[in-house]
């Protein structure tokens, strides 16, 4: 294996050097392109030049984007007035992307990933018109991102609200630009590398056995929690919530519609059936106000969370092993629909109504560790709170799933990989700014738990008012017209973020369509598309656990492996959702009020999948740079590691029984043994036994997850010292991707192809149609 | 009009490509290029066998 992971060969001494002075077509890289087709690629010296050239023009355009990213970002952190307007989220965040991407993503791709757009990618070379199929860029974009994106960047800024809209601003936006995105972006390039090969696979091949067992073992934990979390977000918000109860019911006949539509009577009319089911949505959220309205439909529709959480775990056992075309597949077209059309209106709302914030920049519960809505310090728990919206490690799931099958030329990496990831944290932003256009003393009352506020109008006021924030004065008689104007019975400890996103975008979309009337309607609108999000989330996620649990089992007992044998897919199944329902019944039933100690857990299991993905690409990246350009995935493998193994250790070891598990675990057994009936927020003896198992549960999984990334963790630094000790040594490394072979399409990298790309795009039109491969994507 | 009625064209194909509603003319395309003999799949059957195959491979959906 003598040749760099870009192509190159090893042996020659300027392999880290550009080869700008060449000609492409003398390129050295082990490529022999078909003499008889254009170049595959825009001549590197041309691309250089044209990178480096700066017109007046261009001069221009960067100094504006980056004085308006500047007086944004003026406005939002140093400017103290009583309010600051919306659109200066917008400005800061998407004038900082902007600069991300043109600066900061060109130098990941010029001195650490290098792509080769004369290298076929697997979409090419494995071409099979199913899996792996040639997509136009701009497609694979809307596509990737409709993967990635879902509820998480929706409720974790909602959540970390609760200390002021700065620190979440400065994290999502700086995260996702030095973090997320890169994360995002590697793993998408080093999987498509290797064929679409999946993390599980490349953890196997770079860490050994021991490393790779154990991200094996801790995805699949983490997918659980992961899993258990989301669903608990959807009983909190269907929870004694007649309409939302129905519409979101209303879903599953609906998808079943679409799925006997697909399959038997018009097959391939994906568009057709998905407008149709669009508009069966619709009839459904205006229809559950309806029933919602009369006597019998309030008193059938109205569960409590206990029995709407039974119900989804018996949902989602049934949903895992019925066949994908019945209910998996049409529900994720419906789910792709609303999530585009929902964030390109909440995004043109947000610009047009551009709401006056009253929040402050840093709430009073921004130095302190016990606040109501999620306990512990800023550090490190605003960073695992806020979760999807800055550093997602589930993308990496997806970004070695699917996207990496699909991808037409290497240089498009950039664009899908690190701008989808853009994107979702444009999303966040947007969660952000809807939740924060609310009062704040509604904010805390929705999602404080029921302990604290009472679960009444008059006692949440109380203690509202009780906490002393700066500028919040609300009576018992806001929360209820605010529970009325959005067609709930209560409002009141509405905890888990999509109420409270749901008030605030009903908020924001009544002053852009249809005044207070409409409300309700924006209410559950938000409601119904979070929870299709999630329900699609929990199926597939409980899908994926099930083969990875399957393949697990199957290196002891063979006949697992195979996928189509029932028994062994429906007791895994059964496994996997007893996992995840085990800890939602948890969440529901903990007096402590579930959301507020279960999140973190959440955000600590995502942000360490992401840590296991950065130390993967960590050892790749390795092995195909020297040590200088390491600190591209170092830097936010350290912060990533920091954060959550501090918040980690904070939730094993920490005395303060609100922060640590352990710590509430003593405090609760020693009252239950000194023979107190009642403990804090716990009301009954039988409570508090819930509290001592509970904590000792998400204790002991704490410990099992940080345990897990930290053997993960050290395994890939020291494939990485090996890596680079063999390359200082001129030692070949061992290389897993799959070898180079000769491009044959050309199509231009980002959404706006260059000069020199168009010339190459008319040189390669002009060839005989049987000469080229048919063109990619739409047409 | 016409202008506006290219430019809904233009989404409608986009949205349809972001769903993976053209996938049987992708795989058309396909076989067509890659000189197979056999004659291509149906219509019904290529999306028959694209769900089924999801079956036992599924992809996973973010958070």
């Amino acid at each position: 294996m003598g040749t760099m992971p870009d192509g190159t060969q090893r042996d020659s001494t300027n392999s880290n050097t550009h080869s700008s002075m060449h000609a492409t077509a003398q390129l050295d890289d082990g490529i022999v392109p078909d003499p008889s087709l254009p170049p595959t690629s825009v001549d590197e010296s041309v691309r250089d030049s044209a990178d480096r050239t700066w017109t007046p023009a261009k001069i221009a355009l960067w100094a504006v984007i980056a004085l308006l990213g500047g007086v944004a970002w003026f406005m939002l952190a140093i400017i103290r007035g009583e309010t600051v307007n919306a659109i200066w989220f917008v400005f800061a965040s998407v004038c900082t992307y902007l600069i991300g991407y043109r600066f900061y993503s060109k130098v990941i791709e010029r001195y650490l990933l290098k792509p080769n757009d004369r290298r076929a990618t697997p979409a090419e070379y494995k071409a099979d018109g199913k899996d792996y199929v040639r997509t136009d860029r701009n497609v694979l974009f809307g596509h990737h991102f409709a993967a990635i994106a879902g509820a998480g960047p929706l409720v974790g800024p909602v959540i970390a609200a609760q200390m002021g809209y700065l620190p979440g601003t400065i994290w999502i936006i700086i995260g996702v630009v030095l973090a997320g995105a890169v994360q995002d972006y590697l793993v998408l390039f080093f999987s498509m590398r290797r064929g679409g090969r999946s993390l599980g696979q490349m953890a196997r091949e770079e860490l050994g056995v021991i490393g790779g067992t154990a991200a094996l073992v801790a995805t699949l934990l983490i997918m659980v929690i992961i899993v258990a979390i989301l669903a608990l977000v959807v009983v909190n918000a269907l929870g004694e919530s007649p309409w939302g109860v129905f519409s979101v019911g209303m879903t599953i006949p609906i998808a079943l519609f679409m799925g006997v539509y697909l399959r038997f009577i018009r097959p391939g009319k994906v568009m057709e059936i998905s407008l149709i089911g669009f508009v069966l949505l619709m009839a459904a959220i205006i229809g559950g106000g309806a029933v919602a309205g009369t006597e019998w439909g309030a008193a059938f529709f109205h569960l409590d969370k206990i029995t709407i959480a039974w119900g989804l775990i018996i949902y989602g056992f049934i949903a895992a092993i019925l066949p994908v075309w019945l209910l998996l597949a049409p529900r994720d077209y419906l789910s792709t629909f609303m999530k585009i059309g929902v964030i390109v209106m909440l995004a043109l709302a947000i610009i047009v109504v551009r709401p006056e914030i009253t929040v402050p920049a840093f709430s009073e519960y921004a130095g302190r560790d016990n606040g109501p809505v999620f306990s512990g310090a800023l550090f490190p728990f605003l960073f695992v709170t806020i979760a999807c919206g800055a550093l997602s490690g589930f993308h990496a799931l997806i970004a070695s799933g699917t996207t990496p099958k699909l991808i037409e030329k290497e240089r498009q990496t950039r664009l899908i990989g690190y701008g989808g990831m853009l994107m979702e944290s444009f999303v966040a932003i947007m969660a952000l700014v809807a939740a924060i256009s609310i009062d704040r003393g509604i904010y805390f009352a929705m999602n404080a738990p029921v302990a604290l506020t009472g679960g009444t109008v008059e006692t949440a006021a109380a203690w509202v008012n009780s906490l002393g924030l700066s500028g919040v004065n609300i009576t018992a008689g806001d929360l209820a017209q605010t529970a009325k104007d959005v067609g709930e019975q209560s409002i009141v400890s509405r905890s888990g973020g999509a109420p409270t996103l749901a008030v605030g975008l009903a908020h924001i979309m009544q002053q852009f369509i249809g005044g207070t009337a409409m409300m309700a309607f924006w209410y559950h609108f938000a409601i119904m598309f979070e929870a299709l999000f999630i329900l699609t989330a929990v199926d597939a996620g409980t899908r994926v656990a099930r083969f990875m649990l399957q393949d697990s089992i199957g290196n002891f007992v063979p006949k697992f492996k195979e996928h189509s044998w029932r028994p062994g897919a429906w007791l895994c199944t059964a496994i996997m959702v007893a996992a995840w329902g085990a800890v939602l019944i948890m969440g529901v039933t903990d007096p402590l009020g579930g959301i507020n100690t279960l999140f973190p857990l959440f955000g600590i299991a995502n942000q360490l999948l992401a840590a296991i993905a950065l130390s993967v690409c960590l050892a790749i990246a390795a092995k195909r740079t020297g040590p200088k350009y390491l600190w591209i995935v170092a830097a936010p493998l350290a912060f990533a590691a920091v954060v959550t193994i501090t918040a980690s250790f904070y939730k094993i070891f920490s005395p303060v029984p609100a922060v640590g598990y352990f710590a509430n675990n003593a405090a609760f057994a020693k009252a239950l043994a000194d023979g107190k009936t009642s403990f804090g927020t716990a009301k009954t003896q039988a409570a508090m036994e819930a509290v001592v198992r509970n904590t000792m549960i998400q204790g002991w999984l704490s410990i099992i997850f940080v345990v897990l990334s930290i053997i993960v963790i050290i395994t890939a630094v020291m494939a990485t010292i090996k890596a680079l000790r063999n390359t200082a040594a001129g030692l070949p490394n061992a290389e897993h991707e799959d070898p180079a072979r000769a491009s044959r399409v050309f199509a231009p990298a980002g959404f706006v192809p260059t000069a020199a790309e168009r010339d190459l795009v008319t040189e390669w039109n002009q060839l005989p149609a049987g000469e080229r491969l048919e063109k990619s994507g739409h047409h | 009009m016409n202008a506006v009625l290219a430019g809904f064209r233009g989404f409608a194909g986009y949205l349809g490509g972001v769903l993976g509603a053209d996938a049987y003319k992708k795989y058309l395309e396909h076989h067509e290029a890659s000189g197979h003999t056999s004659p291509p799949l149906t219509e019904r059957d290529f999306w028959r066998d694209r769900t089924d195959r999801q079956d036992t491979s599924p992809q996973g959906r973010c958070c």
